[in-house]
């Protein structure tokens, strides 16, 4: 028997616990920027159309409410507006939980002091890399804001290893000479591994020149749970949605 | 525990990963220094496609075997010619994306997914001829007209620059030239009645350093050879990587088709820079020097081949620093590129647009009846396809397109231009009146145009006189370049997909595998652990060979 599971076929949410407080947060800046002139700051600044209650005449699902915020109303004065999917995530996340939040109470972080923190008590360029600046031995974060969501970007603030993406599982190796090689994983097949050594060279081995070779799971960032205060990430995680490429 | 005790020789198997990251400007000035690798699009400044390495002989060549396949995930032609750097291959997958391969097994280590605009309007295809490279940032035109900085070790963007407008028509295919702290770039779009240029970026920022217009504006010298407006949307693209002479600080590029293409009528003038090679101050991107090869064309005869640049001994002993030109108007010229002197000219293929060249090489334009045949045809006696020149046989190679012509008719009354739009100014037709002409860019299995429409050949000249000295004719014409070894080989390929390897000297067919596409970018071979290597991509697939490893 086949089960179809969508989980865009779940229809509305229900309540604010199904969506990040970083992706309410992100959304709550965003709907204030792009939204609040004409929805109003309490949803229901347009007759007939209450976004803080609901329903929505144009859309049920998540999905399709992203798809009218992103692609607007023909023959109405919705327009379309370009965003992220990080940037559709918040929005949704925050016009389901109007009515169960106080918008006043979210702390929206500052991309400025944010940067501040990812150069000064995070260290965060002392692994990572953003359009040319910084070490390579972690994932490039030039374009993270476009690549994650608000709430996927605190998960990984919090608890780096629970949320590494497998492929980017750090990579123990000891060739057979006894040399020791470790860094990022890139790539992987049957008989070879391609990774970023510490040193940020491209390396490919083979495994059967190996005499030790393992994928290990626990991520060398460190969790900055207790690390910075509640400010301090806010601002931070600000600054890594605000980094959307070059160009 | 037992301690393993390998032989030295054991370990740099291992690793794939050079002892210098960093490609600096100077490296790309000594690339005979390092023949494991290939770090410009034409091998060298001097643009030659000569390898020197030579594990791979003419005694040995029949031992190749495929080493690995990369399969891309693009349906356009393969044109690009990829970049080796200390066991790293990059290559780009049509229309803009970036791989960095291990150069030894083809193992991916990151691919950087570039989406054009959707306005990029490329006459010919959405392809792309390869990156530069200069320290660890390696630099991509792309065909909606961008420049893009990525960095060479993880695939990531460093900085994005707007070389020109796309839904103007501007389109970039060519493979950037680095030099100095400089990436060199020009536009395509000679079918839309851009004014092109040739533009210098700082490598570092992306902001322009200098632009030279390959149409003089108004109160520039050459600015009367276009009459009226036209020098306005006049063409005169920039499609291919240039060279450069490091002694001279001059760097050379052919300069493309004047617009419309093939109404001369409606742009009466010489048309310069149309169809002409110049010679810019790499610091400063003013001229010094032109040559014009086909004033006023009337055939699309672009001048968008590789600039050759060699170092001569004529009879008396002298060395001259030489340009050697095999040109899509069918004529092979020489040309003095310190000064752009005119020293010889020969035509390679038939030809009957012109009687000849004078004393300056300017040619003596015959034009045909109407109706009546044009040689070379519309795509010319060759093309983009790269030519070699081997230092060690002295002679020249080029693909050439024989026995190829086409019925060209101007439209009765001059187009109109429209921004964006094809300005064209007629349609040229096959030779034979309703027989099949060989499609322009991309050919199915069946070859139905057959001999009558032209056939291909690898042709080897002695540049010194433009005299034949040997001939490889094939049955369908050929887009490959062509590579030549320090053993003397000569690799290079063909529309009906045959990898072919000859002996250089004499044009002896010593080895051959078919890669079942059309052959499309040129040869190229590197070297990594002690391995030499021959890549040539077929079809949508990089193909490379190296040598079946001795029994142990």
């Amino acid at each position: 028997m086949l089960l179809a599971a969508s989980g865009g076929a779940l229809g509305a949410q229900e309540h604010a616990g199904q969506y990040a407080q970083a992706d309410i947060e992100f959304g709550a800046r965003l709907y204030a920027d792009n939204c609040s002139t004409c929805h109003g700051v309490e949803g229901d600044g347009i007759a007939g159309v209450n976004l803080r209650a609901g329903p929505f005449r144009n859309a049920s699902s998540d999905a399709e409410l992203q798809a009218v915020i992103a692609g607007g109303l023909p023959d109405t004065a919705m327009p379309p507006g370009e965003y992220t999917d990080a940037e559709l995530s918040g929005l949704v996340a925050f016009i389901r939980t109007m009515g169960d939040v106080d918008p006043a109470t979210l702390a929206v972080g500052d991309p400025d002091r944010g940067r501040a923190v990812f150069e000064g008590r995070g260290d965060c360029l002392s692994c990572h890399r953003v359009a040319g600046r910084g070490a390579r031995s972690a994932p490039d974060l030039t374009d993270i804001g476009v690549l994650r969501s608000a709430g996927a970007l605190e998960r990984t603030l919090l608890d780096p290893s629970g949320s590494m993406l497998p492929v980017n599982r750090p990579i123990r190796a000891v060739t057979r000479a006894g040399r020791e090689i470790s860094g990022r994983r890139l790539n992987e097949d049957t008989f070879t591994v391609q990774i970023i050594d510490q040193d940020e060279r491209l390396v490919s081995l083979d495994k059967a020149d190996l005499r030790e070779y393992a994928v290990l799971t626990t991520s060398p960032m460190p969790s900055y749970a207790d690390q910075l205060g509640e400010q301090e990430l806010s601002d931070l995680l600000a600054y890594l949605l605000s980094l959307k490429g070059v160009g | 525990m037992a301690r393993w005790v390998l032989p030295a020789c054991v370990l740099p198997l291992l690793l794939t990963v050079g002892l210098d990251a960093q490609v600096t400007a100077d490296r790309l000035r000594n690339t005979q220094d390092e023949p494991h690798n290939w770090l410009t699009y034409s091998g060298s400044y001097a643009s030659t496609r000569h390898s020197q390495l030579d594990r791979i002989t003419p005694s040995n060549v029949g031992d190749l075997e495929l080493k690995w396949v990369f399969q891309a995930q693009s349906l356009e032609n393969f044109t690009a010619t990829p970049l080796v750097v200390d066991g790293i291959m990059y290559v780009t997958q049509a229309p803009n994306d970036v791989v960095a391969l291990d150069a030894r097994s083809g193992r991916v280590f990151w691919v950087h997914e570039y989406a054009p605009s959707a306005e990029a309007r490329p006459c010919c295809g959405r392809i792309n001829r390869g990156v530069g490279i200069l320290g660890e940032t390696l630099f991509m035109a792309t065909i909606d007209a961008q420049l893009v900085a990525l960095d060479a070790v993880t695939g990531r963007p460093i900085w994005q620059t707007a070389v020109g407008d796309p839904a103007q028509g501007y389109a970039m295919t060519v493979a950037p030239l680095v030099i100095g702290d400089k990436v060199v770039v020009g536009v395509a779009g000679g079918e839309y009645g851009i004014r092109g240029y040739i533009a210098a970026y700082d490598a570092a920022t992306g902001d322009e350093v200098w632009r030279f217009y390959t149409i003089p504006g108004p109160g520039e010298p050459g600015h009367e050879t276009w009459e009226g407006d036209s020098w306005r949307y006049g063409g005169a693209p920039v499609w291919l990587t240039g060279s450069y002479d490091p002694e001279l600080n001059l760097t050379y590029w052919g300069i493309g088709n004047p617009g419309p293409d093939w109404n001369p009528a409606q742009r009466r003038g010489d048309n310069l820079y149309s169809d002409s090679v110049v010679a810019l101050d790499a610091d400063t991107g003013e001229l010094r020097w032109y040559f014009q090869f086909t004033p006023n064309d009337a055939y699309d005869y672009d001048a968008v081949q590789i600039p050759v640049l060699a170092d001569i001994e004529t009879g008396d002993g002298r060395i001259v620093k030489v340009m050697l030109w095999a040109n899509r108007n069918g004529f092979f010229y020489a040309l003095d590129r310190v000064t752009g002197r005119f020293i010889n000219g020969t035509p390679f293929v038939t030809v009957n647009w012109a009687e000849g060249l004078d004393d300056s090489g300017r040619p003596i334009q015959t034009p045909q009846p109407p109706g009546a045949v044009t040689y070379p045809g519309v795509q010319g006696g060759t093309n983009w396809y790269s030519p070699s020149y081997s230092p060690r046989t002295g002679l020249f190679y080029l693909p050439a397109w024989e026995n190829y012509g086409a019925i060209f008719q101007p439209s009765s009354e001059p187009d109109e231009y429209r921004e964006g739009q094809l300005f064209l100014g007629g349609m040229p037709l096959p030779a034979i009146p309703g027989a099949a002409a060989p499609p322009a860019l991309r050919r199915g299995p069946v070859n139905d145009w057959t001999e009558a429409a032209g056939t291909g050949a690898v042709i080897a000249l002695d540049p010194r006189t433009g005299e034949q000295r040997w001939k490889f004719e094939m049955t369908d014409v050929t887009t490959s370049g062509i590579l030549t070894t320090g053993s003397d080989l000569l690799f290079t390929g063909g529309r009906e997909g045959y990898f072919y390897a000859f002996d250089a000297r004499d044009g002896e067919l010593l080895w051959r595998a078919t890669l079942g596409g059309m052959i499309h970018n040129g040869p190229i071979s590197y070297e990594v652990d002690g391995a030499q290597y021959v890549a040539a991509a077929a079809g949508n697939a990089l193909f490379v060979f190296g040598l079946r490893e001795a029994a142990p």
